[in-house]
């Protein structure tokens, strides 16, 4: 069980804080943090005894605890707190976030932002249902899949070539390092009535100010697929890299083409990246927002007086957080919802479909 | 038929039957010569290298047009921020600014203050990405290296916070900041910076990987250290954090592009335009021409182009740090 050292093996050993000496003529041993010294009792004809001199692990118990006591106490007030106050405040009436006070206990707000309940001035509320809910699903059915694909395709390729593959990788890179604001301002400016799309297709189509919120969604889209398409080019080169090249030459051999060598070699033994990927672009792309900021200047096509027709859910909550907290947490934690049970979806989807 | 295929030939002054007659040998230097569906081997293997480049040209045809693509937006920027309005908005357009005008920069830095938000942005960089230093190399220290009741379950609770999208926290958060006295009438600078800074002290996903990172350094140095009399403390900062720096220097850089690029935190909790932060600043100016009440593309991509240079200077020197840091992400979801 234990090898003991005679003591110049073992010079010191660090008790409650303080390096002690050790006296001399004993033996040994360190296991699983506790430092043990050999006691004979040879004399008194008994056994062999073994004493621990220090559990190290005990003393490390508190220790620990103060390593961790700014994250745990960080975590505590930016992260959990926040999490169960925000599902608190989503059950509240009129909640005043300046003095903390609200007019007793309600589920009325789930249901005022459904467009079910009307408000207390007798309207129906109706941008979450009408802009929000539908343009957040819209962005999130066409963004991941076609950014998904586009960079598979573009990692397998960047993978098969020998020469200017890390300068090619560099540049499909670039959007990731760029603030997104100023980028969507500039494909703004792309998308003009007078821009250059305009002028390279030869229309006449309005897409970004005064224009068509269904028309509107494809620079958005393709904003938004630009941006996001590097990050996951990143993480698919990676996995490709790992990929043992027996599996291609074996497919070779057996005179696989192309396609079926991507499909049933390259996909399964990335699966663990694809899934990642797909569960982090989800839930990107439900939280989507400055995207829409950038490009639109507004929550729609008229900038930002307008009707909110770009609008996100996302959107949707920073607008009314100041003016009507209580509705903005219950939109909240719509979202939470939303994205735990496409997170779980996923997962459960993956079990059978992910190779390890 | 079979006669004049069936050869005989000699190895070693040995006469020896041709055992396969399918095959065609050739005595003197032993030429074998394999036939199959009526073509050679090497016609086979031409074609194969053919098919070859071809596909290889194909797939850098395709590569290099998406990467054109890509960098597209970036060059249009850069122009667009060189031309005229005219020029701009015209029917025909051009692909390279007819006369160069440098006075979009010049009347950018007169209206939009680049300086103070250039200036608030480090400020918040720098602070925020000391506090969350410290406190990840503390708790990746804790989790990697120290025993104590309930880690595992403590790191599980920790790793399950990822998953809270951060549209839950604003509204709280706000609530908080605003309970401490930081947002409201009467808001100093100061004030300001801490409800950008304090909150963003912790990233639990920078805790995970540095945790990652702490476990590779071999148990044999901790126990080294131990035996030496050194510290818990003197350990983590003269052995872990000196052989952690790449994943730090990740972090750091990364932490610095996060807050270059914050947005929504940022104009929700200031009250004064001069406390904002670059983004926020790029977006509230307004480019708007005044006898027309058009918007000036050309000062408003010149004021996108100062926000992105200096993104784009940080990526060239320390391309390999940014990429590996956000690549580490991928590798075991």
């Amino acid at each position: 069980m234990f090898n003991f050292k005679k003591k110049q093996q073992l010079e010191s050993v660090e008790v409650s804080g303080q390096v002690a000496a050790l006296p001399p003529e004993s033996m040994y041993d360190e296991k699983d943090n506790v430092v043990v010294r050999l006691v004979s009792h040879r004399k008194n004809k008994k056994p062999y005894q073994i004493t621990g001199i220090e559990d190290v692990s005990a003393k490390n118990n508190w220790k620990a605890w103060l390593y961790l006591g700014p994250v745990i106490v960080l975590i505590a007030v930016f992260l959990i707190y926040p999490l169960i106050n925000t599902i608190f405040i989503a059950f509240t009436e009129n909640y005043q976030y300046a003095s903390g006070t609200f007019d007793g206990f309600t589920i009325n707000n789930f249901g005022v932002i459904l467009g079910l309940t009307p408000t207390s001035t007798g309207a129906f509320e109706s941008n979450f249902t009408r802009y929000a809910i539908p343009n957040t699903f819209i962005i999130v059915f066409v963004t991941v899949p076609c950014s998904t694909a586009l960079a598979l395709i573009i990692s397998v390729a960047l993978n098969s070539i020998k020469w200017f593959q890390k300068v090619l990788q560099t540049i499909f890179f670039l959007p990731y390092v760029t603030n997104a604001i100023a980028i969507g301002m500039v494909f703004s400016v792309i998308f003009d009535k007078n821009g250059i799309i305009n002028y390279l297709f030869n229309s006449d189509i309005t897409w970004i100010y005064g224009a068509d919120p269904k028309i509107a969604m494809i620079p958005l889209c393709i904003y938004i697929v630009w941006s996001s398409i590097p990050f996951k080019i990143l993480v698919f080169l990676s996995g490709l890299q790992g990929i043992d090249k027996q599996y291609y030459q074996a497919a070779q051999i057996d005179s696989c083409s192309k396609a079926k060598t991507l499909w049933k070699i390259t996909v399964p033994l990335l699966s663990p990246q694809i899934l990642y990927i797909l569960v982090t672009s989800f839930i990107g792309a439900f939280k989507e927002y400055t995207s829409v900021v950038g490009l639109f200047d507004g929550p729609g096509t008229m900038g930002t007086n307008g009707d909110p027709n770009m609008e996100t859910i996302v959107f949707y909550i920073y607008e009314r957080l100041s003016q009507q907290t209580s509705l903005a947490a219950a939109a909240a934690v719509f979202l939470f919802v939303i994205i735990l049970l496409f997170t779980l979806l996923q997962f459960i989807v993956s079990k059978s479909r992910v190779h390890y | 038929m079979l006669e004049n295929v069936k050869k005989l030939f000699k190895v070693k002054s040995k006469e020896i039957e041709n055992p396969y007659p399918e095959f065609k040998l050739e005595t003197d230097n032993i030429v074998l010569s394999i036939e199959e569906a009526g073509r050679t081997v090497d016609s086979i293997k031409r074609q194969e290298m053919v098919t070859k480049i071809i596909s290889t040209i194909f797939v850098y045809i395709f590569i290099v047009a998406l990467a054109l693509a890509f960098v597209f937006p970036f060059y249009w920027m850069v122009i667009t921020s060189l031309k005229q309005r005219t020029e701009i908005i015209a029917t025909e357009q051009t692909f390279f600014p007819t006369i160069v005008m440098w006075s979009n920069y010049v009347y950018v830095f007169q209206v939009f203050d680049f300086g103070t938000f250039m200036f608030n942005t480090i400020v918040v960089a720098i602070f925020s990405t000391i506090g969350t230093l410290l406190t990840t190399i503390f708790a990746a220290f804790a989790f990697a290296r120290l025993k104590f009741k309930g880690r595992e379950s403590l790191f599980m609770v920790f790793l399950m916070t990822m998953m809270i999208p951060g549209e839950m926290m604003v509204i709280s958060n706000y609530v908080t900041v605003a309970s401490f006295g930081w947002v409201g009438e009467g808001q100093t600078l100061i004030e300001a910076y801490l409800c950008m800074i304090v909150p963003f002290w912790i990233s639990v996903f920078y805790i995970y990987l540095l945790r990652q990172n702490f476990k590779q350094i071999p148990n044999e140095l901790y126990l080294a250290a131990k035996v030496d009399g050194k510290s818990d403390w003197s350990f983590l900062w003269r052995v872990m954090v000196p052989l952690a720096m790449p994943t730090l220097i990740s972090i750091t850089i990364l932490k610095f592009m996060g807050t270059w690029n914050s947005y929504v935190w940022p104009n929700l909790v200031t009250q004064e335009d001069s406390f904002k932060l670059i983004s926020n600043g790029l977006r509230d100016s307004t480019f708007v021409d005044a006898d027309s009440g058009q918007t000036e593309y050309g000062y408003q991509t010149a004021a996108t182009m100062l926000v992105t240079v200096p993104l784009f200077l940080l990526f060239i020197f320390f391309r390999k740090y940014i990429m590996r840091g956000v690549g580490r992400a991928g590798i075991k979801g």
